[in-house]
């Protein structure tokens, strides 16, 4: 529960935001959001980008030719340096 | 505490969770390899990840062939999102894991090895970035955007209630649309599953810093989530 009476406006509180939500706080129970509908509406649409976010989770795979360009730059860079 | 007021997937998912944030078996595409590298993410690598690095970091080709395996689609996904062009994200692969056959050996456990390699990868990204676009001259820069590019106010903006509406196109477009720096932070930390400390590590940034840098992301997708269907329908 976060302990704080409700002398913050809008502002105030959406300036801490980023600290309450990095923290992990049971940011609903606080107190501003407990009258502040504009407050709770853009929590709860910060929670749903958060959410969609990981749908886009899905990891690509390069392709399959590029370990043997990885592979032929790096036999490049030891004949060079060994011209050196 | 319960926390009933808060939907199922907090916005800090990661904070009440030891670890990462997305268990294995979570992440579609993934195969054991890839997963092995996930694992890596852990402070403490185990005896097989230990070795395979000692051996690559004494010359040996075929170790170094086996990181590729476990790394390449993470970075290769990091590249082309960071980039949005799959030829480009190519060779930001290629370059980061030429930087990692010239550097490997200077890697000494001070933090995981994929952290590490990450970090790697994100240089390069952001050498592409300052190549093509001058005005993104430093990691500082790029994590502070210009003010025009920064999000709107929210208070006393109407309620947009975007949840359970967020078009998975709309989302991907908006976070393509991101400055530079707020799109690193979103996609280290909403899309990849790194917590703030460890991106604060990798960029070299306080942990406040990235909070309040997803924090803007979040605000400035939220814009452009809204603007969205209305540019829909003027087409």
């Amino acid at each position: 529960m976060i302990d704080c009476p409700d002398t913050l406006s809008c502002e105030q509180f959406q300036s801490q935001l980023p600290e309450l939500i990095g923290s992990g706080a049971a940011i609903a129970e606080h107190a501003h959001l407990q009258h502040c509908e504009l407050c709770k509406a853009l929590l709860a649409d910060l929670e749903a980008i958060a959410e969609a976010a990981r749908q886009l989770l899905p990891i690509v795979d390069p392709p399959e030719d590029l370990w043997e360009h990885i592979e032929s730059a790096i036999k490049g860079e030891r004949e060079s340096s060994k011209e050196e | 505490m319960s926390n009933p007021g808060l939907s199922a997937q907090p916005l800090n998912p990661g904070s009440a969770a030891s670890g990462r944030k997305f268990p294995e078996g979570e992440m579609p595409g993934q195969g054991a390899e890839e997963q092995a590298g996930q694992r890596s993410l852990l402070p403490s690598p185990t005896s097989d990840e230990a070795k395979l690095l000692a051996a690559a970091q004494s010359g040996d080709h075929q170790a170094f062939a086996c990181i590729y395996s476990q790394h390449k689609r993470r970075i290769y996904s990091l590249c082309l999102r960071m980039v949005g062009s799959v030829a480009e994200a190519e060779d930001l692969t290629q370059e980061a894991f030429l930087q990692l056959h010239r550097k490997i050996a200077t890697f000494r456990g001070d933090s995981a090895f994929s952290t590490w390699l990450h970090r790697l990868a994100i240089n390069v990204v952001l050498m592409h970035l300052r190549k093509k676009n001058l005005s993104l001259v430093s990691l500082d820069e790029a994590m502070e955007p210009s003010p025009d590019e920064g999000p709107g106010r929210s208070f006393g903006a109407a309620d947009l209630n975007l949840a359970g509406s967020i078009d998975r196109l709309a989302l991907e477009h908006a976070v393509a649309d991101l400055p530079a720096g707020y799109r690193l932070i979103f996609i280290l930390h909403d899309i990849e599953g790194y917590e703030h400390n460890e991106i604060a590590s990798m960029l070299d940034c306080s942990i406040g810093n990235s909070k309040s840098q997803l924090h803007k992301a979040r605000l400035k997708l939220r814009d452009a989530l809204c603007a969205y269907p209305r540019q829909e329908e003027r087409r």
